[in-house]
């Protein structure tokens, strides 16, 4: 960086408008759009999927995709005007002033090169070559948080977790001192532990550097713990700018108000009312919009939303200057519901449980060492019950789903017993009867759903399978069931790829749904959608079960969905349950310490929360698990060498809730209402990290 | 910089065309398609209808105007026994454009079958299947065609079959692979707990999903195939005289290229030539259009 006299912004849009060109026509994306970000501060974006926040950080830096063109407005990057760079100013700037961390990690890094040769090139670029580069290089990384910076320097890209991939990238965008860094939804494909350890990481380079934050998300939580200002896109608008906490607190537009009301969050439980949703789509792109763009989800629009485009209302008080785009944003709070609350009804107590489980393993064999990827697993399903699976990826979950569902046969030895029978450990071996009663919705629609095939086809097809339906009394049951997720007749002639992902994720549960199933294993059905989404496929999971009385086994890395919709959770480490029970005992403690490290990592909307516990490191290697206690390695409230030579039993803290730890309930419980723990020494993460590979 | 971001946030804007549409946009706008297209649609019609509309009958001969170079009544000039060699090479066109394509489906189908077969089963089925089809490729085409010329004789089934069935193991391992990736996809799982019989998820599943590589794969095969019908017609294995397949004419030509003949053998190569290369450019661009 050379400049020395700074501009007043690190980032100034100006009425900028930029379109797609799509089948000859060009079809606006973003729409007279203007922010600020001064210098060093951090400024989030949120929006729906759609509505043009990618974009937005693509063109700061004029790298639109070929179709793409600013069709009008100014960007003026730390006093430059961006638009008026030729082709080698506009690489100077992108190489020395801005810098891009993406989604994916994995993606943005060459995975051919290794890490520290990625690093250096880009002292190259600046002329800075040999042992001073990897000095520099090393240096970054330290900077980053990596602890043994060499080593790291010797892989590839493929031999680090995601987070240390993450961190890497982070470390290149850092590396020739950016003024601008943008980060476009830097954490969504991490798990929750090593998201607030990327993010912890980002607090803390901010007080390090001056650098200015444009940060992207989705996910208001996290960009309401990061950012200083908010920005609320939508259809390529901005329609509330703002402080972040008295946007959140006190939002001034309908649509920030439909979005906050969509979380699960503060411990809601479905027994508690359904949530809100966001009727109707976003509209789309290039879509000839006349009033309010948000006008026709909005339940306070009439006719002047409708014809008269709102202005940027400004609503500046002493908590700060803030702006939206509502008409009526003095009432946006009184926003009614587009879901009514009503609760759903509790399940008629059973005499049996529909599942049983006992002494489940599964051993897969890795060079010759037995990877123990399930291992003495052992709890009931009662009817009309969610039993939530949580636990990092690598933790087993998705396996012992598959164990259940006999896609994976299990170890001899271990029971499964479906409704009081004992079910074959192969698929193929088990009556058309079994197979029907246990079904999935899987995480991806896309690869859940064949791609040749009509909503008809694959709705027919599970029909006639599942429920033995043919002929008319087939017809007259797809409507039904078409209904009952609330899809349309219409939606029935096209092909998956013509929908969208929250309408997909609906044929799914469908699906899942065609031969009354007793028990369906939902399988992260919403991470890949939006949060409004998200709220409806949760409200018709929730109203299917207690129309249907059918049992869940839901698993989700988002922890205040899980909350939401389990009634029994079961918190899962390297294969091994660590604590199992009723979800408010789970959730509200005294918990394990992973559990309680689990529940730590979330990002959560109101910052009232107390001192974070962070869990370093990745989880070990299932081939070669820690001695005793397999937690060991990496908790915070271990207590002594007890921890590494012994394994805990799953001991009954309370009537039907287990906890897996050495610690007596009574002992955690005083832990867990005082201090936080003592943050693990970052000796046993190198040990811990070099475990991998 | 960090890496440019690689998929473009460009909206779907499929929804007012299929996907078949798609496709067919693509290639009607890849001039390297058209030009195969038009290639091989001057080719089709003199197969088809050659006979109807060439100036002399290929077959007969007239001695007194042997080896006449070309002219404006023998524009490609006369054989050593007075055939007019542009009716020849019209005419010649017939054989190959229908022994070709039908050693190529024969090839499609059958690799298509062990394709799904191996790639669904995976496990032994699989390592048994795949090592004969390797063991079937290593065998050298040539001596592979004289065997079953030997054993079977000399017919155009004998060559379809032959070409057919050396093609199909080269099929088979695409198939196989774009079937592995399929066979992990989660639409596989929801078919096997619906208890459906292998057969179905394979033909009805996953079988449409394939379709793309397979009609790449076929493509590029009836250019080989059509080049292996021209060869094995001159080695004298196929296309049996007095038919005025290219290949066999200039297996009985060859020799006066010395004398200057040069008439009685470039065009019937350069009709191979035009119709091998017409070929290979329709499946680049039905691979380019598949693949955008």
């Amino acid at each position: 960086m050379t400049n020395s006299a700074k501009a007043e912004n690190a980032l100034e849009l100006h009425d900028l408008s930029v379109a797609y060109r799509v089948a000859g026509r060009n079809r606006a994306v973003l729409r007279n759009l203007s922010l600020n970000i001064g210098q060093g501060e951090a400024y989030g974006l949120v929006g729906e999927s759609g509505c043009g926040k990618s974009t937005v950080a693509l063109t700061v830096v004029r790298y639109l995709p070929r179709n793409g063109s600013i069709t009008g407005g100014a960007i003026s990057l730390d006093g430059k005007d961006v638009m008026k760079l030729d082709a080698e100013a506009l690489r100077r700037a992108r190489a020395e002033s801005v810098s891009m961390v993406y989604q994916d990690p994995g993606k943005a890094l060459n995975p051919s090169i290794r890490v520290g040769l990625q690093l250096t090139e880009i002292f190259e670029l600046g002329g800075i070559t040999g042992q001073a580069a990897t000095d520099r290089a090393i240096a970054m990384l330290n900077r980053v948080r990596i602890s043994d910076p060499l080593s790291v320097m010797q892989r590839y890209p493929h031999q680090l977790s995601g987070g240390m991939q993450q961190r890497v990238a982070i470390a290149m965008a850092l590396a020739n001192d950016p003024s601008m860094l943008i980060l476009d939804e830097p954490t969504t494909g991490l798990d929750a532990t090593v998201e607030a350890e990327v993010l912890d990481l980002i607090v803390q380079l901010r007080q390090e550097l001056s650098t200015s934050i444009l940060f992207i998300s989705h996910n208001l939580a996290v960009v309401s713990n990061m950012c200083d200002r908010v920005g609320v896109l939508y259809a390529g608008m901005l329609v509330e700018e703002g402080p972040t906490d008295v946007v959140f607190n006190d939002p001034r537009h309908p649509y920030t108000v439909a979005l906050l009301r969509c979380l699960p969050s503060g411990g809601k439980r479905k027994g508690q009312g359904r949530l809100d949703t966001i009727p109707g789509f976003l509209p789309g792109i290039g879509a000839d919009i006349k009033g309010c763009a948000f006008a026709d989800r909005c339940a306070l629009a009439d006719e002047r939303c409708r014809t008269e485009l709102p202005l940027l209302y400004d609503l500046s008080d002493e908590r700060g200057k803030r702006l939206s785009r509502c008409h009526y944003h003095d009432k946006a709070q009184a926003l009614p519901r587009a879901t009514p609350s009503d609760v759903a009804p509790a399940p008629k107590p059973a005499a049996a449980p529909v599942l049983r489980v006992a002494g489940l393993n599964k051993t897969y064999a890795s060079h010759g060492h037995p990877l123990r990827a399930v291992k003495d697993v052992s709890l009931d399903l009662w009817p009309g019950e969610t039993l939530g699976l949580v636990g990092e990826s690598g933790s087993g979950k998705t396996t012992f789903a598959r164990l259940l569902l006999g896609l994976v046969p299990p170890d001899d030895g271990g029971t499964i017993e479906l409704e009081g029978k004992a079910l074959a450990p192969k698929l193929e071996n088990r009556g058309d009867d079994q197979v029907k009663a246990m079904q999935i919705v899987f995480q991806n629609p896309d690869s859940a759903l064949n791609r040749s095939h009509s909503i008809r086809h694959i709705l027919g097809r599970a029909l006639k399978r599942l429920a033995g339906l043919s002929g008319k009394a087939l017809e007259t049951r797809l409507e039904d069931l078409v209904r009952s997720v609330r899809l349309t007749e219409r939606h029935l002639a096209v092909k998956p790829r013509q929908l969208s992902g929250g309408l997909k994720q609906r044929v799914a549960i469908a699906r899942a749904f065609a031969g009354d199933p007793r028990i369906v294993v939902c399988d992260e059905p919403t991470s890949a959608l939006d949060v409004s989404v998200q709220a409806a496929i949760l409200n018709l999971l929730v109203d299917l079960q207690s129309k249907e009385d059918v049992s869940y086994i839901f698993i989700s890395h988002d922890l205040g969905v899980v909350c939401y919709l389990s009634d029994k959770i079961a918190v899962l480490y390297l294969g091994r349950i660590m604590e199992l029970g009723p979800s408010e005992d789970v959730f509200s403690g005294p918990h394990h310490p992973y559990t309680e490290a689990l529940l730590s990592a979330v990002p959560k909307l109101d910052q009232t929360e107390k001192a974070r516990i962070r869990l370093d490191g990745e989880i070990p290697s299932a081939a070669n698990p820690p001695s005793g206690c397999v937690f060991h390695t990496r908790c915070p409230r271990k207590i002594g060498s007890i921890c590494e030579e012994q394994v805990p039993p799953l001991a009954e803290a309370q009537p039907g809730h287990t906890i897996r730890c050495h610690i007596p309930y009574a002992e955690l419980a005083r832990l867990q209402s005082s201090t936080p723990p003592q943050e693990v020494p970052s000796s046993q993460l190198i040990a811990c990290q070099n475990g991998f590979g | 910089m960090s890496a440019v971001q690689t998929t473009s946030p460009a909206p779907d804007d499929t929804r007012e065309r299929g996907p078949l549409a798609e496709v067919l946009f693509s290639l009607l706008r890849s001039r390297t398609f058209l030009v195969g297209l038009a290639i091989v649609l001057f080719w089709i019609p003199c197969a088809l209808f050659g006979e109807h509309f060439v100036p002399y009958d290929p077959l007969a001969d007239d001695i007194i105007n042997a080896l006449a170079p070309p002219s404006t009544e023998h524009w490609f000039g006369t054989d050593q026994i007075g055939r007019d060699v542009f009716s020849r090479v019209i005419v010649g066109s017939r054989d190959i454009l229908t022994v070709a394509p039908l050693a190529t489906l024969l090839a499609t189908v059958t690799g298509t079958a062990l394709g799904l077969l191996t790639g669904y089963f995976r496990g032994i089925v699989d390592d048994v299947v795949s090592r004969i089809l390797e063991a079937f490729m290593a065998v050298p085409g040539v001596i592979l065609a004289l065997l079953a010329i030997v054993a079977l004789g000399t017919s155009t089934a004998t060559v379809v079959v032959l070409i057919g069935l050396s093609f199909a193991p080269i099929i088979a391992r695409t198939v196989r692979s774009a079937v592995l990736t399929e066979r992990q996809l989660d639409y596989v799982a929801a078919a096997e707990l619906r208890h459906e019989r292998a057969l179905y998820t394979m033909f009805v599943e996953i079988l449409p999903n394939v379709i793309p590589p397979i009609l790449v794969e076929t493509t590029v095969r009836l250019g080989y195939a059509i080049f292996a019908v021209a060869t094995l017609s001159f080695l004298g294995f196929g296309i049996q005289p007095p038919s005025p397949d290219w290949g066999l004419s200039i297996s009985s030509n060859y020799g006066m290229i010395s004398g200057g003949f040069w008439w009685t053998v470039l065009f019937d190569a350069l009709a191979i030539a035009s119709l091998v290369i017409g070929v290979n450019l329709v499946a680049d661009g039905v691979h380019g259009a598949l693949n955008d």
